[in-house]
């Protein structure tokens, strides 16, 4: 085969093969997400998250943000769940979180650790998902009344979430 | 691990959270009105705040609907198992009775009507 004149070779960086395997952690995190049978429909402990968090913490903000979405289309691909409600509700969300995360680099580390970002970044994966349900699927206010025991959910999530991920970032960080 | 900014973090969202759930319990469901149905025909709207009583004749005689203190009931109807009149006072927008010998319903509706159920 001839070399197309327009060929191009793309080197990954050190950084882009840690996203990579971080993304491919995530993913397997959130095959763990939807076997773990729920209560009620919508509710996930969200481990996938623990990765965004390392990476947010380990690699900052954007390797975060390439991780998450690397997550929801991979775990779309492996779930079936490609382009239907749920993926785009899992999108949605996620980008709300990562939205948070970004503007609460403004936190100081002295006084904030990893568990407030998880669960700021949870609740705001709640209410970007809520917000899409309102707007697009369900356009009724009725739904609200789903928010409160969902938000107690998304706090546990959260604090769970960050409890392991900076665990795991005070082992990394020894190594 | 958890430091001064995390409890203040934990602890707003706790807050905000017992408010949600206050919020919720105060709104859940309020019904404003009482639709009456005949045939499954819509016949009249009553809103829920008037205390009355409205008769509504059908096939086997005459149902008798109650409204008191934003709540309605079947009071008195001529079906042979009573099942509508069992069911007692409606409070929630959504709940229903139906007297179906007599073929009469209750529905209480809200502003907003509520689902029947939600299917993921």
């Amino acid at each position: 085969m001839t070399r197309s004149p327009t060929e191009r070779t793309l080197q990954a960086s050190a950084d882009d093969h840690r996203i990579a395997s971080l993304a491919a952690l995530a993913i397997a995190l959130g095959m763990v997400d939807a076997a773990i049978p729920s209560p009620l429909p919508g509710v996930k402990p969200g481990l996938a998250n623990i990765m965004t968090l390392f990476a947010l913490y380990t690699l900052g903000w954007r390797a975060a943000v390439w991780v998450t979405l690397l997550r929801v289309v991979g775990a779309g691909l492996l779930l079936g769940s490609l382009f239907t409600p749920g993926f785009w509700l899992s999108l949605g969300g996620a980008l709300a979180s990562l939205l948070l995360l970004g503007a609460c680099r403004a936190l100081p580390a002295r006084h904030f650790s990893l568990v407030s970002h998880s669960l700021l970044a949870a609740q705001a994966h709640l209410l970007g998902q809520l917000l899409l349900v309102r707007l697009f699927l369900i356009p009724y206010d009725n739904i609200l009344v789903l928010f409160p025991p969902l938000a107690l959910a998304t706090l546990l999530g959260g604090v769970a979430n960050g409890l392991i991920a900076s665990h795991l970032v005070q082992a990394h960080d020894k190594d | 691990m958890f430091k001064a900014g995390d409890y203040l973090v934990l602890l707003a969202l706790c807050a905000l959270l017992l408010a949600a759930f206050l919020q919720l319990g105060r709104h859940a469901g309020a019904a404003s009105e009482v639709i009456v149905r005949q045939n499954g025909m819509e016949t009249v709207r009553l809103p829920l705040r008037l205390n009355r009583l409205h008769v509504a004749r059908g096939p086997l005689g005459l149902t008798e609907i109650e409204i008191h203190d934003g709540q309605a009931r079947i009071r008195r109807d001529p079906s042979p198992r009573q099942y509508c009149v069992q069911q007692g006072w409606l409070r929630r927008s959504g709940d229903i009775a139906v007297c179906l010998p007599n073929r009469v319903s209750i529905e209480l509706a809200g502003p907003r009507q509520a689902h029947d159920s939600l299917a993921y």
